[in-house]
């Protein structure tokens, strides 16, 4: 069973994530369509790329434009889980040991105490983030069983992580479930509202270039949003 | 009953439809009619399919259902926060919809529809700054309008406005004849308090191209003198083109892109056939961000740029007073406090954020200038933008609409508003209508004017 999650599994949910999302980003920008979208996009590919660099920093930036910070609350949680939830997965000590053995390379890892950190502030994060979809009108008539699914599917290798970490019960349930909650992660990304995680910056870029070149870009005006 | 009389999918195309459809007061047949109409699913999807693409599909896609929408929109505010304001919301719950159900959507959902994409918005684009992800739900329910104008669903009014611009290239029965001799008789009337004045028509090669619009040729043509009278003044060697002068396009309101095609190239075509250097469109903010913003787009122009440079009244008034062609009397600058409206179709769509504030800093006597807030690009619209103005069957929701720009304009202090921008201005002037602040409005023409240091030539003789 081990063997056939991190094997097969591994390399099964691992590839299709890698390869869908690159993909979707090349269909994203195949696209694109000047006329329909009303952006000459390759009139101006300068402009365009500096737009769209713009629109992404700035809002990877905490309370780096007007939308985070009217939203003080919304911007915390939502930083404090996307931090952890970029950082952990990729830098944990124990992922790199498995990823170097596995391909031979390994990244840069941090501290197990700072790992434990995030990933409690990402499980904390993400209740409150569940709270405010419960307890704010605007957000709940939107919210689907779909939008808690998208939810659960994130967290969960979160929570089986820390189960397996402190060895709640069973340490090998727990790292089983953690794998698998992992490479569930991993094959959602590419087909469902995960796909945020790099459509995000396609389409931060996409209104960044509209901003950068249509809507007053040209002029010099450069929107801080 | 599929195809009603007035109600229908086929856009006016001569004006005796015109003519019959605006017989139907305030649109009582009209919308009669349009309970009875058909959805035509297949030519919904098929469009669809091929207008909707990963733009559009992705806004619609990956939208967190996160709400930091809601706060951004005016109308969301000014209706006690009713959720079913939200702009994720009401996008999702429309075209959202519709793509979900492949077109597969009824009567009664294209009426529901219709309310929203022009009643609950006004393609004022705040939103977008505002979404995480960069989903600029304005564009969005600018291109439901387009799905629905297809379908027949659309607002009399937007209807007419369409059919006007078919048929006259102009969002106004105003014929090119009526136009030149409207202009030329204003001249005339003020020629003996400025002397000299004239109207120079179809002139090429001239530096300045001026386009207005058609309301003014009918409501408020002493606007078209003052124009003549402020180019006069600074010297400007300026035409106005007899074919191809209206700025407007309701077409765009109404989601008619077929109509906003024919109605900008007629202005692009006096471009190319009289040369001048610049075309300068007057005091509006629609008619801007549809001659010079959209329409190259729909013009099919690559470089997303008219033929010849283009440029808002202000961005000309700004250069005029900055070089000195216009001179003001300081002693005769505004004492009183004022504020300033920015319009979302040329402000948030088109940059020009700091040209009125170069202006006031000219005509207005320092310390009497009060921002609103939100301001610049995020000012919040007027309350009666995309052609909330217009329409007489939404006119409840859009008179609610107006309270967030009258009470932005109250905690300003202002007496007097500045709105170089028509929907702007008629917005403020409907809101004081309607709750009575005691507030004044003004285009910035006569402002300027009434405190010009007027070139010797053009005195009148004591």
């Amino acid at each position: 069973m081990y063997e056939f999650i991190t094997g097969f599994m591994f390399w099964l949910s691992l590839g299709v994530c890698l390869a869908g999302m690159l993909i979707r980003t090349v269909l994203y920008f195949r696209g694109l369509a000047w006329n329909l979208d009303r952006v000459a996009y390759k009139a101006y590919p300068k402009d365009g790329f500096n737009g769209a660099m713009r629109s992404i920093y700035k809002w990877l930036l905490p309370f780096g434009t007007h939308g985070w910070r009217k939203q003080p609350f919304m911007t915390v949680i939502f930083f404090c889980f996307h931090i952890g939830a970029v950082i952990v997965p990729l830098f944990l000590v124990a992922h790199n040991l498995f990823l170097e053995k596995k391909t031979g390379l390994s990244l840069f890892t941090i501290n197990n105490s700072v790992a434990d950190f995030l990933t409690w502030l990402v499980v904390a994060s993400a209740i409150l983030i569940v709270l405010r979809r419960i307890a704010l009108p605007e957000v709940r008539i939107m919210t689907t069983w779909y939008d808690y699914l998208i939810i659960l599917i994130s967290v969960l290798p979160f929570i089986t992580g820390l189960m397996a970490r402190y060895e709640v019960g069973n340490y090998n349930f727990w790292l089983l479930a953690h794998i698998l909650s992992g490479e569930i992660l991993l094959l959602a990304i590419p087909f469902t509202k995960l796909s945020h995680v790099f459509l995000f910056f396609a389409s931060r870029a996409q209104l960044g270039m509209d901003y950068g070149i249509k809507r007053g870009g040209l002029k010099g005006t450069k929107m801080a949003w | 009953m599929p195809e009603g009389i007035f109600c229908n999918k086929k856009p006016v195309e001569t004006e005796e439809e015109l003519t019959a459809l605006l017989g139907d007061t305030s649109g009582t047949q009209y919308y009669k009619e349009m309970k009875e109409l058909d959805v035509d699913s297949k030519l919904l999807w098929t469009t669809i399919q091929n207008t909707c693409k990963s733009r559009i599909r992705t806004w619609l896609e990956i939208c967190a259902h996160c709400g930091m929408c809601a706060d951004s929109c005016f109308l969301y505010l000014v209706n006690d926060r009713d959720p079913k304001q939200v702009p994720a919301y009401k996008i999702q719950s429309t075209l959202g919809e519709i793509v979900k159900r492949k077109g597969k959507v009824d009567n009664e959902f294209m009426r529901m529809a219709m309310e929203t994409a022009w009643a609950k918005c006004t393609c004022c684009n705040r939103c977008g700054m505002y979404c995480p992800h960069g989903i600029d739900m304005g564009i969005m329910f600018g291109y439901l309008r387009g799905l629905l104008y297809q379908q027949g669903f659309v607002p009399w009014e937007m209807k007419i406005g369409a059919g006007m611009h078919r048929v006259y290239r102009a969002q106004m029965d105003v014929s090119e004849e009526e136009f030149v001799e409207t202009f030329q008789w204003m001249v005339e009337e003020y020629e003996d308090d400025y002397v000299g004045l004239t109207v120079p028509v179809d002139v090429e090669n001239a530096d300045i191209m001026y386009t207005v619009n058609a309301r003014e040729v009918k409501h408020y043509p002493e606007d078209l003198a003052e124009a003549a009278i402020l180019f006069h003044a600074a010297g400007e060697n300026w035409t106005i083109p007899s074919k191809g002068w209206e700025l407007t396009s309701l077409a765009m309101f109404a989601g008619d892109w077929a109509a906003c095609k024919m109605q900008v190239e007629s202005v692009y075509e006096a471009m190319e056939r009289l040369k001048p250097k610049r075309m300068i469109g007057t005091e509006c903010g629609h008619a801007h961000r549809a001659t010079v913003v959209e329409g190259p787009y729909w013009a099919g122009r690559k470089d997303g740029r008219p033929p010849v440079e283009s440029i808002h009244y202000i961005e000309w008034l700004a250069e005029a007073l900055r070089e000195g062609k216009l001179k003001i009397d300081p002693s005769k600058r505004i004492k009183q406090p004022v504020t300033l409206q920015d319009s979302c179709n040329y402000v948030r769509n088109h940059g020009l954020r700091e040209t009125a504030r170069e202006i006031v800093s000219y005509i207005v006597e320092p310390g009497y200038f009060r921002d609103m807030s939100p301001r610049k690009e995020h000012n919040f619209c007027c309350g009666g933008g995309g052609g909330f103005n217009g329409i007489g069957l939404f006119r409840p929701q859009r008179n609610k609409g107006l309270i967030t720009k009258r009470d932005q304009i109250i905690a300003t202090g202002a007496e007097l508003v500045l709105a170089p921008c028509h929907n702007c201005w008629d917005a403020i002037r409907d809101l004081e209508e309607e709750y009575e602040i005691g507030i004044k409005w003004s285009f910035l023409k006569p402002l300027v004017i009434s405190m010009l240091e007027l070139p010797d030539h053009m005195k009148p003789e004591e």
